[in-house]
């Protein structure tokens, strides 16, 4: 587009300019990370609301979340949401440069402790669910 | 969304409130969420626990305790806002600009899952 | 035939063909910019920058383009090589395939070939204020500011902006909402801000903190990816949301507590 003042204005498409780099792509599967997120919570919203309902329902709820079609999505769900904990945590020391005794502790350290307490948290709650019985 | 024009006095921007849910949610779904799914929706068809765990019984009595209740509250409602600002943006990066439809469908879908989510818990 | 004496560096004896597509657009002449292709003989060593110069010196003077440090100072050298921002007289020749393309930085108007119209820029940089706000007026009498190292160490980082615009070309957050401040300007705000000598993060919140500033950044992080200097915009942004949101908080439940310099600073200076 041609400016008055002659300047011309090249824009990318609307669409489809993500396509065009690596790491846009990056970008654009991280956000819709948070789709996937959101479907899942939206289903424990969904399960727990059976649940408040009785067994019947509760029953009828995870036949339909454990059945065969929604498998996929399932999986789909775990490979975004471990995606979205791994962009989140490796961004880390950008938003948090924290100092110890007046020094910059290295980003790698910084994103080490944040993949070590998403190991922890992890089979924490695995044991708690596993393990935990009545509470 | 909205531009930086020189000739208008710009205004702190109220973001802070839902930025902040934004990202103490995705804290809460980096930590969470992949265990969540495995535990919830995948143990169960890849036949890694018993489907008897996750029986109608055994689901009431673990969410008896008020405190895990609340827990579970706090963890569902931080992963839907959180999904509900971020999909905000990235319907805006694909393409649609309409910020206001975006704002009321997913703010508005978020809304009422915590709504049924807090029905569902009391 | 005349011989021009060449400001080029001849050093090498590895002699390649580039085959370069240049973006050429004459506002005057043209309705909208077209390629042409030049087949530049060149040294490994070289540096983009030298086959642009080449081709102005030896093939097509009416070729215009901005430089003038060649050694990654002065900030008028970036380019689109292949689609990526790039600091031309930083890139070298042996790490380009066998045909270029180059073209002038995204995000910006064209004014003429390879150059940008980067008016939007120098309004938005200085739109944050980007000098030293200080808390009380300062007298010559009451001397310099002093300043540790470890002070120095906080903000060092962001002070190595050559303002070379690679940062505007690669976020497409600035190519989705024309009056996003940007990452340079809003790393320059975070410089001040994290400087001790410096008090004025309230007014600068005016801009930083408003939906035009920080809140229009995703963190896509490719500000940082081509930066030539690693002053890590998209770090300072994420850090400057994180204060201006903790800000906001305190300004909300305790209004009267809204930082007491923020009148006398604002009329200090600034427009
Ligand atoms: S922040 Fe880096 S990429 Fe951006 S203008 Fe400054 S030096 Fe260039
Ligand atoms: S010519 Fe000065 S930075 Fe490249």
């Amino acid at each position: 587009m041609k400016l008055a003042n002659g300047n011309y204005i090249r824009s990318p498409n609307r669409y489809s300019w993500w396509l065009r780099q690596g790491r846009y792509v990056r970008y654009m599967m991280r956000e819709l990370s948070s789709l996937f997120i959101g479907v899942f919570s939206v289903m424990m919203v969904w399960g727990l609301y059976r649940l408040s309902q009785g067994e019947t329902a509760f029953t009828a709820f995870t036949d339909m979340f454990w059945s065969k079609s929604i498998l996929v999505l399932s999986v789909l769900m775990f490979l975004f949401a471990a995606y979205h904990s791994y962009t989140w945590f490796i961004v880390t020391p950008k938003a948090m440069p924290l100092k110890l005794g007046g020094k910059r502790i290295a980003a790698g350290v910084i994103i080490g402790a944040h993949m070590l307490l998403w190991l922890l948290c992890s089979v924490a709650v695995w044991a708690a669910f596993v393990y935990g019985g009545a509470v | 969304m909205s531009t930086y024009d020189p000739n208008v006095a710009p205004k702190v921007s109220n973001k802070p409130i839902i930025w902040s849910l934004f990202a103490a949610g995705g804290t809460v779904t980096a930590l969470l969420t992949p265990v969540l799914v495995l535990l919830f929706a995948l143990a169960v068809p890849l036949g890694i626990l018993p489907a008897e765990m996750f029986s109608y019984a055994r689901m009431e009595s673990l969410l008896a305790s008020p405190l895990i209740r609340l827990v579970v509250f706090g963890i569902l409602f931080l992963s839907l806002w959180h999904t509900a600002h971020r999909m905000r943006i990235t319907v805006h990066d694909f393409g649609l600009r309409s910020d206001g439809a975006a704002v009321f469908v997913f703010y508005g879908l978020a809304a009422i899952a915590t709504i049924v989510l807090a029905v569902a818990l009391i | 035939m005349s011989t021009k004496t060449s400001i080029l560096p001849v050093v090498g004896s590895h002699h390649r063909t580039l085959e370069v597509e240049v973006l050429r657009y004459d506002p005057d002449k043209d309705d909208k910019p077209y390629y042409q292709t030049y087949q530049v003989p060149c040294e490994e060593e070289w540096v983009i920058l030298d086959v642009i110069n080449y081709i102005k010196d030896n093939l097509d003077r009416t070729l215009s383009y901005r430089w003038s440090c060649h050694m990654a100072v002065c900030g008028s050298c970036g380019m689109m090589v292949n689609g990526e921002p790039t600091l031309t007289c930083a890139s070298f020749v042996r790490d380009m395939p066998a045909k270029i393309r180059v073209e002038p930085l995204e995000n910006f108007p064209v004014a003429r070939d390879l150059i940008v119209d980067m008016d939007s820029f120098v309004e938005k940089l200085s739109s944050v204020k980007p000098y030293i706000i200080a808390a009380d007026e300062r007298t010559v009498e009451d001397g310099t500011f002093t300043q540790l190292p470890a002070q120095l160490a906080d903000y060092m980082s962001y002070t190595h902006c050559i303002n070379c615009l690679l940062c505007y070309a690669a976020c497409p957050q600035v190519n989705l909402n024309e009056g996003f401040v940007g990452p340079a300007a809003l790393a320059l705000a975070h410089r001040y801000n994290l400087d001790s000598r410096d008090k004025g993060r309230s007014v600068r919140e005016d801009v930083v903190a408003s939906n035009a500033g920080i809140w229009e950044c995703s963190f896509v992080g490719a500000c940082s990816e081509v930066c030539p200097k690693h002053v890590d915009p998209a770090a300072a942004i994420q850090q400057i949301k994180i204060a201006a949101t903790g800000d906001y908080f305190i300004n909300f439940l305790m209004p009267w507590k809204k930082s007491k310099n923020t009148d006398e600073a604002s009329s200090g200076g600034g427009k």
